[in-house]
């Protein structure tokens, strides 16, 4: 089956975070997204990319078509080389934050979002995975 | 880009043409704070129908302009979001209850007519 190619967006400024955001958009609504879930991918696309504008200061969002049971969907690699998450359990608490925000960023991308999981270690950087299914 | 900031009798209207970078949001604030105290406005229209998505950062930008302008004085109302992005707000968890909000344009000047009736005349220029 043919599957678009995977896109990576350097993220280095703000107007890069609107670049991934929009390349997110493009792929999902081939994959026929609604434009709900697309919406909402790209909202979680925003508050992750922002997180490593913030704290990494650069880094990537990857994307990419995955497919399980006959359902597709976007799948989205945020990842940086920055100082790590130190405290993950308390990073994904709505309302704590250690920047200028909300604390929204993390929690509100999961839920946003099929699936979501972060990796981080002290020192080495963060990567963040997410991904929206088309509906069955 | 630059959100144009067009008057209108005592209210402003920011009208967003196309997705907004932090940067853009930014500026935006600082705009509407000068432009309040310059024409002395009563009211401003931020109309957010051109974008299509508003997180976190958007929002608390745009919460900040309707608390900051209020302590001039002008009441600022958020005006066309997007249906798609009223629920990402929500899933978000993004509170924007003291915030006053309409369906669009012409809907959020009346709100801002009827507002400035009602008050007492502030005696302004």
């Amino acid at each position: 089956m043919p599957v678009a190619g995977d896109v990576r967006v350097a993220i280095r400024t703000d107007a890069d975070v609107v670049t991934a955001r929009q390349e997110a958009r493009t792929m999902g609504a081939e994959l026929g997204l609604s434009s709900t879930d697309l919406t909402l991918l790209a909202t979680a696309i925003s508050e992750v990319a922002r997180n490593i504008t913030t704290y990494a200061g650069e880094g990537e969002v990857a994307l990419r078509v995955v497919e399980r049971g006959g359902r597709r969907g976007v799948e989205v690699v945020a990842s940086d080389e920055g100082p790590g998450i130190a405290d993950l359990e308390l990073a994904m608490q709505d309302g704590y934050t250690t920047g200028k925000g909300l604390g929204l960023g993390l929690p509100g991308a999961r839920r946003l979002v099929d699936e979501f999981e972060l990796r981080t270690a002290l020192g080495s950087g963060t990567s963040i995975r997410l991904v929206k299914w088309t509906r069955a | 880009m630059a959100v144009p900031i067009l008057k209108q009798g005592p209210f402003l209207i920011a009208s967003i043409q196309a997705a907004l970078t932090d940067t853009d949001v930014m500026r935006l604030q600082d705009d509407v704070m000068v432009q309040v105290g310059r024409f002395r406005s009563r009211g401003i229209v931020v109309d957010v129908t051109a974008l299509d998505v508003m997180d976190s950062f958007v929002s608390r930008s745009l919460r900040g302009i309707a608390h900051m302008t209020r302590l001039r004085g002008a009441e600022t109302v958020i005006v066309g979001i997007q249906p798609e992005v009223a629920f990402a707000m929500v899933q978000l968890g993004m509170n924007f209850e003291d915030v006053h909000t309409a369906l669009d344009l012409e809907e959020g000047l009346a709100f801002l007519r009827q507002r400035i009736d009602r008050e007492p005349d502030a005696g302004g220029g």
